[in-house]
């Protein structure tokens, strides 16, 4: 990121111009962590848009099937949201105790971060759980393939989030606040964060656009 | 991040060389309590039904995009200055390319589906079988 354009200094009447950087320079490890996470995370976001964009395609083909209408219970998907947002508060006040250097309270808010995705995860379940119950599997029609694939990868993403709570905490146990684990705490913080961002897509795209319908 | 090549190096020295996003209490409670706004208007409206489809549709779809912007300041801390700016690069870009994805896709098959031939329908494989007798 320090500047590539050429060194000002060189261009002069005799000194070679010189199209590449002999300068040393200091490489601090993890100098560029989150930007490559956050790159990661727009990577990420291009495989949401692709399951977005086969569920646009694919959503309105019921197969003689049962339609959104049929199989969503909005008061459900409220609840589910509303865990998911008081989870992205909660690690917002886990980062603010890491900034005051209080390990505990990172660690405690770690924790009830992982409750509420938790929670998330065995509605989600649930709602899974009976749709293939009332025989709206994934095989049923299109839209119920595309449905799966898309919500079934947000949730698998939810679970990884929460298997690396889990490790962090540990790892702050372990080692206290130290550059490296404030590094990782970060990063999930993004990572988290983005996954309530891509929940915004899903209940408003595929449940609410979907009982509207 | 800067011009002069010593610029780093003096950062390293300092004991936080890694730059980090700031965050803030007050950044965290407007951004949930515009969130709860911004989430519970949809869900009311969809669920209690008092303007017509098309009308609520669009709405949704313009709440969910200002929460999106929403998020993105008060929790991902976007700032146009992050990260030298790269991290605002990436986003602008990655959102072109998610914009040109979705549009085609949809507008490509859309054509696919209203310019196919009618396809001679079998009735005993397409009505046989569905589950909606079982669906509540």
């Amino acid at each position: 990121m320090s500047a590539p354009t050429m060194n000002a200094n060189a261009i002069t009447a005799d000194a070679p111009v010189q199209f590449y950087d002999l300068d040393e320079h200091a490489h601090p490890e993890g100098h560029s962590t989150m930007l490559g996470f956050w790159i990661y995370l727009m990577s990420d976001c291009l495989i949401f848009a692709i399951l977005f964009a086969c569920y646009a395609v694919l959503g309105g083909s019921y197969a003689a099937g049962p339609a959104p209408k049929d199989l969503f219970d909005l008061k459900l998907i409220a609840l589910n949201t509303a865990m998911l947002l008081f989870s992205s508060i909660t690690y917002g006040f886990a980062v603010l105790q890491m900034q005051q250097g209080k390990v505990k309270g990172v660690q405690i808010w770690l924790a009830v971060t992982a409750l509420f995705g938790l929670a998330f995860l065995g509605i989600e379940l649930y709602e899974f759980h009976h749709l293939i119950e009332i025989g709206a599997t994934p095989q049923r029609s299109a839209f119920l393939s595309s449905f799966f694939t898309l919500v079934g990868t947000h949730g698998l993403h939810v679970t990884f989030g929460i298997i690396w709570l889990v490790t962090l905490m540990f790892q702050l146990s372990k080692h206290g606040l130290i550059a490296a684990n404030k590094r990782r705490v970060m990063c999930l913080s993004m990572f988290w964060h983005f996954l309530d961002v891509v929940w915004i897509g899903v209940f408003t795209f595929v449940y609410l656009m979907g009982v509207l319908r | 991040m800067s011009r002069d090549p010593h610029a780093a190096a003096h950062a390293h020295e300092g004991p936080h060389e890694i730059e980090m996003p700031h965050a803030s209490m007050r950044d965290y409670v407007i951004g949930f309590v515009l969130s709860v706004i911004l989430t519970a208007i949809p869900f009311w409206l969809v669920m209690t039904m008092p303007l017509s489809a098309g009308a609520t549709g669009a709405i949704i779809m313009g709440f969910a995009v200002v929460q999106i912007v929403v998020h993105m300041i008060f929790f991902l801390h976007m700032t146009p200055k992050a990260e030298g700016g790269w991290s605002l690069t990436s986003l602008i870009f990655t959102v072109i390319v998610v914009v040109i994805m979705l549009a085609g896709s949809l507008w490509v098959m859309h054509h696919l589906n209203t310019n196919m031939m009618p396809m001679p329908h079998e009735p005993t494989s397409q009505t046989v079988g569905t589950t909606t007798g079982q669906v509540p």
